[in-house]
């Protein structure tokens, strides 16, 4: 079974987003880190892995600069046997579209059974990138999958709703998304954080997945970012102090607006 | 020199919070006053963090001291107490740097997986203390080998240790021409001489949960293979492994001082009393404040020791410093600490006395504070001798 785990660098999460007003990009020249809801990706596949017939791997795909050695070394050591990188100064300002058509042609490259996600990225909170490249590839797509088991050639799977679960079955090869309820990431332990590096490192160019500079970055997205400002602040909030009384006035304000009787 | 903390050890820093998450305070005060915490030292031994100092090639993971001192760093910033097992991390050193190869390859391969626990350091003796030239336990040769006699103490983690490491007098002291001669390393199977009823080792009741002892040594065998390095060299093995110890305990305290500012700091964020937060007092805040500042002046030293022994320079003065700096760095934010917090300081479930009585060994263990300024004052500033 091969599987691929799409994963992302972002900022790190616990630093303040900072937006470049000239570029009105998220500014990425901080400490940036592996997106933590792709860990679940990562450790999902790893299960599946465990559970699968011996052959099975996963190699870890991203699109990101160069520099994002450090997050490719923390995804293999989590449980990655090898990494596809896509590195290319013309990705820099792609968008969704620009981004899922690159990933696709890394993805096209080869055979994958099973191309997991995590649920979104912690820096621009898109879930939508593992649809977008399962329409690019023609695969069936679930997302927000919150439980899973392999099936012979099939995938059953418990898809987290607004309303529930919904409970459904998936021929592979196919795309999911992982909810970061699914499991609990295991975390490196120190021969797999120093094995990672070992590990076999694939980069690739644009000219190498067949894309042209015009195909992403800039020119090849769909979107164009005209104005950014902040939510407004709410002007209706009110702030208590408890002084012991808090509760007494928090049943109040409910009561007040008939959210309790 | 590049002093700041390498940002590389991030996912080192990660992995060993995420570990130490699983123990958290209410595991230690169980503990109290001495149950040996198994089962954390045995998730750090399943993650392979106590063979992070032994080369790839013996097993281990080949880290740079740098880079195990985080490990312990975290341990202890995390809440937990990295004193339970340090010493597997580095006693071994006296193997890896002195042993011969038939030695390192018995022994470091088993030592990095912990099926072998090498962290009984059996160097401190009752009447000899700090002035470890004038122990009186001795290896004599017999045929086969050694046979030993003495008693030992302060001997940590003796109980739950497979082997120990010995520092014995193997030529009298009134026959050698300097007293640091005459001394020899050995690695004492001490499974095998306890059930040969040869060595004892009785538990000593302490102020901290940290599994000290005394050993007695009657009689214990040694074949002529348990020696380490040249016979007669053992004090030079010796003192060569303390600045990696020193580091680590240097980092251990930082460890325990980013926990102390940070709970303090918490606390006096969060506690009204008349009115407003007690950290919005001056006289609550700047202690904390220079408790932190005191705390990352010493990480600082801390750093630049564990780089230069990295490089393999000399670095006595400064890993002596780092340990000094840092216990007492620590020692102040533990005060502070306790200061904040009022009386809940001093009530067992907010782990504050816990760390704080744990903390106050490493001004004191596994170097007197004292020795290292008697050292800066003579081989560093050259004053005369003080002690």
């Amino acid at each position: 079974m091969k599987i691929a785990v799409c994963v992302k660098e972002v900022p790190d999460p616990t630093a303040e987003k900072r937006i470049d007003p000239d570029t009105k990009r998220l500014v990425r020249s901080g400490e940036n880190t592996l997106n933590r809801y792709d860990r679940h990706a990562i450790e999902e596949a790893v299960r599946l892995r465990e559970g699968a017939a011996p052959g099975a791997e996963i190699a870890v795909v991203l699109v990101a600069p160069a520099s994002a050695s450090r997050t490719v070394d923390k995804a293999l050591a989590q449980g990655g046997d090898r990494s596809v990188h896509l590195a290319d100064d013309g990705l820099s300002g792609s968008d969704i579209v620009a981004t899922s058509r690159a990933l696709a042609a890394v993805l096209a490259r080869d055979s994958y059974d099973l191309i997991v996600f995590g649920q979104q990225g912690s820096d621009a909170e898109c879930y939508v990138m593992a649809s977008a490249v399962a329409e690019r590839l023609a695969r069936p797509c679930v997302t927000q999958v919150a439980a899973l088991a392999l099936d012979g050639s099939s995938l059953k799977v418990k898809r987290q709703v607004e309303t529930g679960y919904e409970t459904l079955e998936v021929s592979l090869p196919a795309v999911i998304s992982v909810s970061d309820a699914i499991n609990e990431p295991r975390y490196p332990s120190l021969p797999a954080i120093m094995g990672a590096k070992r590990k076999p490192h694939e980069v690739l160019s644009l000219a190498d997945v067949g894309l042209a500079a015009g195909d992403v970055g800039v020119d090849g997205s769909r979107t164009h970012v005209s104005a950014l400002s902040k939510p407004p602040t709410r002007g209706d909030s009110v702030k208590l102090e408890d002084d012991g009384t808090a509760a007494e006035k928090i049943l109040a304000f409910l009561v007040e607006r008939k959210v309790v009787a | 020199m590049e002093i700041a903390p390498p940002t590389e050890l991030s996912q080192i820093r990660e992995s060993v919070r995420a570990l130490c998450a699983a123990f958290p305070g209410r595991y230690w005060r169980d503990l109290e006053p001495s149950r040996y915490p198994a089962e954390f030292v045995a998730a750090l031994t399943r993650d392979g963090w106590l063979g992070a100092l032994i080369p790839e090639r013996y097993g281990g993971a080949g880290l740079s001291l740098t880079a195990a001192s985080v490990v312990v760093e975290e341990i202890n910033a995390s809440g937990c107490n990295a004193g339970a097992c340090h010493a597997q991390m580095y006693t071994m050193g006296t193997i890896l740097r002195h042993g011969s190869e038939a030695q390192k390859e018995r022994y470091l391969p088993p030592i990095a997986s912990g099926e072998l626990r090498l962290q009984a350091f059996g160097v401190t003796e009752p009447g000899a203390g700090s002035d470890t030239t004038s122990i009186t336990t001795t290896a004599t040769r017999t045929a086969s080998g050694y046979v030993v006699h003495g008693q030992k103490i302060w001997t940590s983690r003796a109980e739950h240790s497979d082997l120990m490491l010995l520092l014995a007098r193997t030529t009298p002291r009134d026959e050698v021409a300097r007293k640091t001669e005459g001394l020899s390393t050995f690695l004492v199977d001490m499974k095998a001489a306890r059930t040969a009823g040869t060595m004892t080792i009785r538990p000593i009741a302490t102020m901290m949960n940290h599994a000290t002892t005394e050993v007695f040594l009657d009689g214990v065998e040694l074949a002529a293979d348990a020696l380490v390095g040249e016979e007669g060299d053992g004090f030079r093995y010796i003192l060569d492994g303390m600045n990696a110890e020193r580091v680590l305990i240097a980092a251990e305290c930082v460890g325990d001082g980013r926990w102390f500012t940070q709970k303090a700091a918490a606390y006096a964020s969060e506690r009204v009393v008349f009115g407003r937060p007690i950290g919005a007092n001056q006289g609550v805040q700047f202690p904390i404040a220079a408790a932190y500042a005191q705390v990352e002046a010493a990480d600082l030293m801390r750093y630049r020791a564990a780089a230069l022994f990295d490089q393999g320079r000399p670095c006595g003065p400064e890993a002596g410093m780092a340990k000094l700096l840092a216990s007492e760095a620590a020692w102040a934010a533990a005060n502070t600490c306790v200061d904040a917090h009022g009386g809940f300081g001093f009530a067992q479930e907010y782990d504050v006395e816990r760390k704080f009585r744990e903390t106050r060994l490493y001004k004191v263990a596994p170097v007197s504070n004292n020795l290292v300024l008697a050292y800066l004052g003579q081989h560093v500033l050259g004053m005369p001798r003080s002690y």
